[in-house]
């Protein structure tokens, strides 16, 4: 628990209210927030929900990456028919990844899975003394806000320019797309998973926007929140990732 | 206020787009779904209409199509599987009725994510649209089951360049669309439930839909994963699908030196057709639960209502459909006997099919012994629901033989396999379909359907499917192949042609039945008898609110649930039946 400030200040007394404060609920639009009554949001039912939703919705991503590896395993195994000799070959050309670039993107993007949660831990404690805060008359001290959640998008961000780097990389080194069946699949199972990190950035500058919208800090903590085990996830996805590219050549 | 007064999500909305286009509310994305399917049913039966007749009248020239060359014929046969499966199957049993009634079954004003449940259905709209698209600009050949390389490659054949990315789209479309949905069932099922809602308390749709959303979950994904393959063969000109060697020129004979490689085969190298057949079946498979478990949910919810008895074995039942689910994810090879496979894959292929006679029989046991030595109602849904047992035993007995790899081998591509999966999964799932439609249109939009003109529609249906698909297994048998246009011409059909013709003509008569149906829907809207909140005598919470549910299902009353989902003939009770929420006091079983 935090401890209460010893300054108090006393502010004038104000209701403050989620959805529309003392007029009558109009609907919201995003369809999250407009509610009746005095009843305050149950935000602890709502954050449970939603972290019950992500991990329901990671399960297809899941399915998505075991489907890539199957085919993965199965497409390296596979001779093919050589057309000039009629003859059964193996043509799994093994891709001389660009390693020490894509280990610099990996510490990159773990970076940011450890600022991720600094910021959902932060979000976490405001919500926690929300209640407090919005008692009239008491105040807390300036808590330090240290920008975790900006310094996550810029890693995020700069993960990806890592991996387009790594892309120019392999081009020059002459794996393109079709190439060949193994440089084919490097490029497919980086290109889905930086396109699943993309999402979490969105996320990230959605809770952004919320947070210029005013909402109030417990809605935004769920969409911290979530985005932060996202975010955890797509770290260890692309751990796997690398490790498939890097052990399975 | 009540300390009891449930917070809804989201208050009413006001003006008609957010109340009847971009709705939150589960109800009206429900109607939504089902105008969606009924709309696709009716472009896909069309289809289905043209590719008879064409069957037996080759010549004749159609309307709009004109002349029937062999390549329209296989672009209906493809937009009639897509359509009728995606569409149709997917769309109305489970993002309908389930929409619709799921939220409302277990007691909850809505679903988890009232936003994602929209853009669900949206993505699902524009899916459609893509598809239809593919008509305009022709569309491809390769059938449902897009197999590759016919697939992968735009120069294959009529339909395959742009008609086929369009078609690609549009289920990639589909599946983004299903996880959506399929995810906020979940989450909705584990998670909203009502005060003493237990799991083993839901009704068996609440189930039904429960397990066909954790099948769409696991399924999609692997579709997905095979669509953006496909895409990357069609247009990056990877070879993942596409082996090296093939001849797509148009030139039918072979030359004297060989082809050349630099000119006449296409530009791919070492892909393996097999590898999109294993995705696609991976999905396949558990997509034909997902078009009939939400059948079995509402077949074992009306047998036991209109029998006025519990349901026989409801724990079984539960099991056997979570077994059913199970099994359908390791069977997928029973598609692909034909492909080489070993014999030891085959076999494993063929043991799990066959068990999965075990629990379809526990089902089956269960809804002979729910109706048996009941008090039964005939009314229209009770008929459509004993029609869905029937459908589902005839087809699902040819299952057996088609899973035997040393029998599947000469029916494979014949009639006798969509003999099979059309009485099995096409209709036997559109009469659950039809079952739900005249069970819960009294509580939708508060007026009974006609009686008569369903029962008219009930016995036309019934016997009209049953002569149009029965005698495609005779036709299987005697080795008439499936998805070939022209039959007229082979000697050794000859004899078939009057039988192809009694199948067009019951095809003819059965499509004529379901205005029938057409003209009761919308009728029955208007003018129908107004329907009181519980016409049926049912028990579940649905049949508890009223009619049609208002905007938060339950009018700001948060339901408490005290009994089982089939409590009906309860002794010593006031009525013969026992609601969900009736106090814990009432006597039960």
């Amino acid at each position: 628990m935090a401890t209460l400030s010893s300054t108090v200040s006393v502010k004038v007394p104000q209701t403050r209210q989620g959805g529309g404060g003392s007029t009558p609920p109009t609907f919201g639009g995003g369809g999250g927030n407009g509610r009746g009554g005095n009843g305050s949001p149950d935000y602890g039912e709502r954050l449970r929900r939603a972290r019950l939703g992500l991990a329901v919705g990671l399960t297809p991503v899941i399915m998505l990456f075991v489907s890539f590896t199957s085919a993965y395993i199965v497409r390296q195994g596979l001779p093919t028919l050589d057309v000039r000799t009629n003859t059964y070959v193996h043509d799994w050309l093994p891709v001389n990844l660009p390693w020490v670039l894509l280990l610099i993107n990996t510490v990159i993007l773990v970076v940011s899975s450890a600022t991720m949660e600094l910021a959902r831990r932060q979000i976490t404690r405001q919500a926690a003394l929300a209640p407090v805060t919005s008692i009239p008359g008491v105040s807390l001290g300036e808590e330090r806000k240290f920008p975790w959640l900006g310094i996550t998008v810029v890693l995020g961000l700069g993960f990806l320019t890592g991996q387009w780097m790594a892309w120019r990389e392999l081009a020059a080194r002459g794996f393109y797309v079709a190439t060949s069946a193994s440089s084919s699949f490097v490029y497919l199972l980086t290109a889905m998973h930086a396109i699943h990190l993309a999402g979490g950035i969105l996320a990230l500058l959605y809770s952004a926007v919320t947070s210029l919208l005013r909402k109030p800090v417990e809605a935004r903590r769920i969409v911290v929140d979530i985005t932060a085990w996202y975010w955890h996830f797509m770290a260890l996805l692309w751990i796997y990732i690398f490790a498939l590219l890097e052990i399975a050549r | 206020m009540a300390s009891t007064e449930i917070v809804h999500a989201h208050a009413a909305p006001q003006g008609f787009i957010r109340k009847y286009v971009f709705s939150l509310d589960h109800k009206v994305i429900g109607l939504q779904y089902y105008f969606l399917a009924l709309i696709a049913v009716f472009v896909g039966m069309g289809l289905s209409l043209l590719m008879r007749i064409h069957l037996i009248w080759p010549t004749a020239s159609l309307p709009i199509f004109g002349d029937i060359k062999p390549e329209t014929y296989l672009m209906f046969v493809t937009m009639h599987g897509t359509i009728m499966v995606f569409f149709v199957l997917t769309t109305a049993p489970q993002g309908g009725f389930g929409n619709y009634f799921l939220p409302i079954q277990i007691g909850a004003p809505d679903m988890a994510f009232p936003t994602l449940n929209m853009l669900s259905f949206w993505t699902t709209f524009v899916a459609f649209v893509v598809l239809i698209a593919a008509f305009f600009v022709g569309a491809p050949l390769h059938g449902w089951t897009g197999y590759a390389p016919l697939s992968a490659v735009p120069s294959s054949g009529p339909g395959e360049g742009l008609g086929a990315d369009l078609w690609i789209t549009s289920i990639a479309l589909f599946c983004a669309a299903s996880l959506m949905g399929a995810l906020n069932f979940i989450t909705t099922t584990l998670d909203m439930r009502a005060k003493g809602m237990s799991m083993m308390r839901m009704p068996l749709t609440c189930w039904a839909w429960f397990i066909t959303a954790i099948l769409g979950l696991l399924a999609f994904g692997v579709l997905a994963a095979g669509g953006i393959l496909l895409l990357m063969d069609r247009n990056l000109g990877t070879s993942f699908f596409v082996p090296g060697g093939l001849n797509f020129t148009g030139q039918t004979s072979f030359p004297p030196g060989g082809f050349s490689p630099s000119t006449d085969l296409v530009k791919h190298n070492g892909g393996s057709p097999l590898l999109w057949q294993h995705l696609f079946w991976f999905f396949g498979h558990p997509e034909v639960y997902i078009a009939i478990v939400p059948g079995m949910g509402v077949a074992s919810q009306l047998l036991s209502t209109f029998s006025r008895k519990p349901i026989f074995g409801y724990r079984a039942m539960v099991y056997a459909m979570l077994a059913i689910g199970i099994l359908g994810f390791v069977v997928w090879g029973h598609h692909m006997f034909m492909s080489g496979m070993s014999p030891y894959s085959a076999f494993a292929f063929s043991i799990m099919t066959m068990a999965i006679g075990v629990p379809s029989a526990i089902k089956t046991f269960n809804w002979i012994g729910t109706i048996y030595k009941g008090r039964v109602r005939f009314h229209t849904p009770m008929l459509f629901a004993i029609g869905f047992v029937s459908l589902f035993v005839s087809g699902g007995l040819s299952g057996p033989f088609l899973a035997q790899p040393v029998l599947d081998i000469p029916l494979h591509d014949t009639a006798y396999v969509p003999g099979h999966f059309h009485l099995i999964m096409g209709v036997a799932a559109i009469f659950g379909i039809f079952a739900a439609t005249y069970y819960w249109f009294p509580k939708m939009f508060g007026h009974m359907m006609n009686e008569t003109l369903g029962r008219w529609h009930f016995f036309i249906t019934l016997v009209g499917t049953y002569s149009i698909f029965m005698p495609m297994h005779y036709l299987g048998m005697a080795g008439q192949p499936r998805r070939y246009s022209q039959l007229t011409e082979v000697a050794y059909l000859h004899p078939l042609i009057p039988l192809n013709r009694f199948m067009t003509y019951a095809a003819i008569v059965t499509i004529a039945g379901q205005f029938i149906f057409l003209f009761n829907l919308f009728w029955s809207m208007a003018k129908g008898r107004k329907a009181a909140d519980n016409p049926w005598e049912a028990t579940t919470l649905e049949w508890t609110t009223a009619t049609p549910p208002p905007h938060d299902n339950f009018g700001g009353r948060t339901p408490v649930v005290n009994h089982g989902p089939y409590e009906y003939s309860v002794p010593g009770a006031p009525r013969d039946y026992v609601m969900q929420n009736d106090p814990a006091t009432a006597p039960v079983h």
